[in-house]
Formats: structure tokens, sequence, C-alpha cells
């Protein structure tokens, strides 16, 4: 197979398994939710409520379309357009297996990352200024506020990773990690990625800028349709892109004995997926002062720590003493 | 930190407790018996009429979707028509209450729904059932003073005969 054809088969099979499974999520994180708090959750629609998913595909896709006529309209077009293109574009630089990964072994491909997700701040920042409503705005200058002081710490925590390993390139982390996954040398830098990690996504207990009971729906109150849908899909694929990362630079990627890496990278990302919702059902969300205290105060100095100490013992192992 | 961990695996754990759920169609609900669902006219023990179209119900309703008419025969009275708009009552109980004569009543019944609004109109005849509901015994002319063919006054149950106010006697 020419490598352009294997290339485009990449492509378009992360792209379609990725659009697929964040549809599914909605549902498993329905059932997950619902067996948390001694529910039963969607369960009606087809085998298990598993047609939930597509019955819900169907309504948000046959929606009226309606941009409300005091916003900004090309910049509320583009809003949700951004928020899916960034977290579908990150996910070109996670190796999901040896062969399948589109980019894996791009040489900047954590920086690629981060940058990706921070830009996918920039969706919400102007969907929530084109809204032209209070709420939005709100919501949108929350997720700025969050995204300055969580975003810091979120680069700083991979450093440790990258230091050991050598490389930005993500590819060359999961190679790095054949004999220990670094989540046992960096089990700082892990902590602090996972909760950076959920921030980055939004997701609770740091859903401030939608914070559901202060401020409506936040940045995306006057989104309705599939506009909302896009938003909706992008924090759904946003979680896999966390999980499959934290897989990636914590976990050993792809490797695991016995079982093809395929599966083991699906265990790790999934595992992840299901601490996500867990975290969903259990915490409530933090004062909007505390979040930014605890990342500028808390997070900050670990993330810093970790680089310290993670120098200081790589340096000590490599100087011929 | 540790309260949050703590919270993650207790939440974790609801997993595997019994589901609060009642998967409603196939599994009922159980309903108190004064559960306050659709509403009823009774019958007394004789098999009359309970309601003498007093309109205190209607009175008492505070959305006003009773409606009815008062006729009177031998004595007795009787509605007309009674009405009832269930699109539009909230089952606050307020008519039965309000009832003196225990006629109308609420039951443990609320699976109600129609197609057409119209046909959440009741009349009489879709209210009115054949037995007393849940209060058995009681007949509002068998203890009132009322006088109705077959009972006249003073012979009603613990009534005394009426006084003569015009005699001279003690
Ligand atoms: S239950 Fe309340 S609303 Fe319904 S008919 Fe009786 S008084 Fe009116
Ligand atoms: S149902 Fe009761 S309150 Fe209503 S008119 Fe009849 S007797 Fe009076």
């Amino acid at each position: 197979m020419s490598p352009i054809v294997s290339g485009l088969l990449n492509v378009v099979g992360i792209l379609i398994v990725l659009v697929a499974l964040a549809a599914g999520l909605t549902w498993i994180e329905r059932r997950l939710l619902g067996f948390w708090q001694d529910r039963y959750g969607p369960n009606r629609a087809g085998p298990f409520g598993l047609l939930q998913a597509v019955a819900d595909m169907i309504k948000i896709l046959f929606k009226q379309d309606w941009v409300p006529p005091f916003a900004d309209r090309p910049v509320f077009i583009i809003a949700p357009a951004v928020a899916m293109v960034t977290v579908l574009l990150a996910f070109a630089v996670v190796p999901v297996s040896p062969s399948i990964g589109i980019a894996a072994n791009l040489n900047i491909g954590l920086l690629f990352f981060l940058a990706m997700s921070s830009l996918s701040v920039y969706s919400i920042v102007l969907a929530g200024w084109a809204s032209n409503s209070k709420y939005s705005l709100l919501g949108g200058m929350r997720a700025a506020a969050q995204m300055l002081s969580y975003e810091v710490f979120m680069g700083l925590s991979v450093i440790g990773v990258v230091i050991i390993a050598g490389s930005f390139s993500l590819g060359d982390i999961v190679d790095a990690q054949h004999r220990l996954w670094f989540i046992i040398p960096q089990f700082l830098g892990f902590v602090v990625f996972v909760i950076a990690g959920i921030a980055e996504t939004r997701r609770l207990p740091f859903d401030l800028p939608e914070g559901e009971n202060e401020l409506g729906a936040g940045f995306h109150t006057e989104y309705s349709g599939m506009k909302f849908g896009m938003f909706f899909v992008a924090e759904y694929i946003g979680i896999v892109l966390i999980s499959a990362i934290i897989t990636t630079l914590f976990l050993g990627g792809w490797r695991g004995p016995a079982l093809p890496p395929l599966l083991w990278f699906l265990i790790k990302t999934g595992f992840f997926i299901g601490f996500f919702i867990l975290l969903r059902a259990a915490l409530p969300r933090p004062r909007y002062d505390q979040l930014m205290a605890c990342g500028w105060k808390v997070m900050l100095p670990l993330a810093l720590l970790n680089i310290l100490l993670t120098g200081a013992v790589v340096l000590a192992d490599r100087s011929p003493v | 930190m540790l309260s949050a961990l703590r919270t993650l695996w207790l939440t974790f754990l609801h997993l595997f407790h019994r589901r609060e759920t009642i998967r409603y169609p196939e599994q009922k609900p159980y309903l108190a018996p004064r559960y306050r669902g659709r509403i009823i006219l009774s019958r007394d023990p004789d098999g009359e009429e309970r309601c003498v179209s007093c309109y205190l119900c209607a009175v008492a309703c505070p959305v006003d979707c009773i409606s009815l008419q008062k006729t009177a025969e031998d004595g007795r009275w009787y509605p007309e028509f009674f009405r009832i708009n269930f699109s539009r009552c909230i089952f606050c109980g307020y008519c039965e209450e309000a009832c003196p004569t225990y006629a109308i009543q609420l039951t443990p019944d609320f699976e109600m729904s129609e197609y057409e609004r119209r046909n959440l109109v009741y009349e009489k005849e879709d209210l009115l059932i054949s037995g007393t509901g849940k209060y058995p015994g009681y007949s509002f002319y068998r203890v009132s003073g009322l006088a109705i063919p077959g009972k006249d006054k003073g012979e009603a149950e613990g009534e005394e005969p009426p006084v003569d106010v015009k005699g001279l006697l003690p």
C-alpha cells in the first residue's frame, strides 16, 4: 500500500471513529451518570438504549438553524467550527498504535497539541463575545481566565516527560516508556496534568464557562441546533483527546503485554474517559476565585518543583561523577 | 483533596447499588389510597347521586375548571350537568375538601392522556361511578333535616322531631 493511501485511510478512519465515539459517549456518559446516581439512564431506544445517540443526532441535525438577530453573525458561525477543528487537528499527533496515527512522529507533536488545545479557547471566547448576551460573555470571560491560569502549568507539567524522553515527539515519548511508564517517575507531573486536562476540556468540576446553574449555559446559551451540537461533539472529542494524551504521555501509550497495541490504547483511554465521567458525577464545582487561586498558588509551584526535581535527577544521572 | 477522593470512591460504589427507578409502563408504581388523581362523583349507599349541586366545589376550585347546573326533583337537588375540564385541573383536591356530601373524590389514577384536548372535558356520565368511593355508608339525605319523599322533617338519623314554635307546652 502506498504511503499516501494508507495515510488517507488513517485520516478518514480516525475522523469517523472519533465522531462516532463522541456520539456514543453521550450515551455512555448518561448511562454511567445514571448508574452512579442509582438510576438507569437512557435505556428505551434500542438495546440498552444504544439508539439514544442516533435519536439525539437526528433531532439535533433537523433542528432549525437559528442565529439570534442581535448576534455578531460571522463570528457566531465560525466559533463552533473552531472548536471542532482544533480538537480534531490535535488528534493528528496521537500515536494510536504503531501503525495507526496520522503524524505521530511530528518532532514538535507535544507542542502542537498544546497549541491546538489553547486555540480551542478562542472558540469559546468568540462564542461568548459574538452571542452578545450577558451570560455568554461571562462564560467566555471565565473560559479565558481559566485557560490563562491552567494553560501555564499544563505546559510545564509535561516538561518532565520531555526531559526524560528527550523529545517532543509523541512517538518518541511512547518509545521511551518501553521499560517504565512515566506515571511512576513523573507522578507529580501526572497529577498536575490530569487536573489541567480536566480544566482544559471544561468538564466538571471545572466547567465554570458553562456553569449551568449560574449562567444558563454559559458561552453557548444562545446556540441551538447543529451549532450547539458542534460544541457538544467538540467537548466529547476533547475528553477523548485528553484521555489519549494522558495515556500517551504517562501510561506508555499503546504499550502493554499480550494484547494488541490498539486494544491497550483503547483500554487505557477508556479508563480515563470513565474517570472523567466519574468526576462529573461526584464533585461539585469550585468557586471561580478558588479555581484561579488553586491554579496559580498550588498547581504552578507543583509543576515547577516537578521540573526542578526531574532536571536534577536526569543531570545527576548523566554527569560522569 | 482527601475528601474529594473519598467522594469519588463512594460515588463509584453506587454502581453496585440497587436502582431506585420504577420502570413505569411495565412496572406500576404504588399509589397511596389518598393519591390525588382522576376525579370521580360517587353515589350514596342507596345508589342515588350524592352531589347536591351546592356549587361549593366550583367555588373552591382555584382554576375554575368545574362547571355545573342545579336542578331539583321531589325536593332533592341534582346537578343537571356536571363538567370537569381535566386539561385545566391541577389535582389540588380542594374540591374534595369543600364538598359537604363526599360526592366528589379524587382517586389514585393518573393515566388519562388524550390526543385531543376536548376529550379531557369529562361530563357527569364519565365522572359518576356506581359505588360510594372512599366513604362507604354515608348518605347526606339520611342525616340532614331536609324533607324528601319518604322522609319528613324530624325523621333523619339522630334528629329530634321539630318543635312547634307556636305551641304553649314546655
Ligand atoms: S382538584 Fe383542584 S383544580 Fe381539580 S377540580 Fe378539584 S379544586 Fe379544581
Ligand atoms: S360535588 Fe359536592 S361540592 Fe360539588 S356541587 Fe356537588 S355536593 Fe356540592
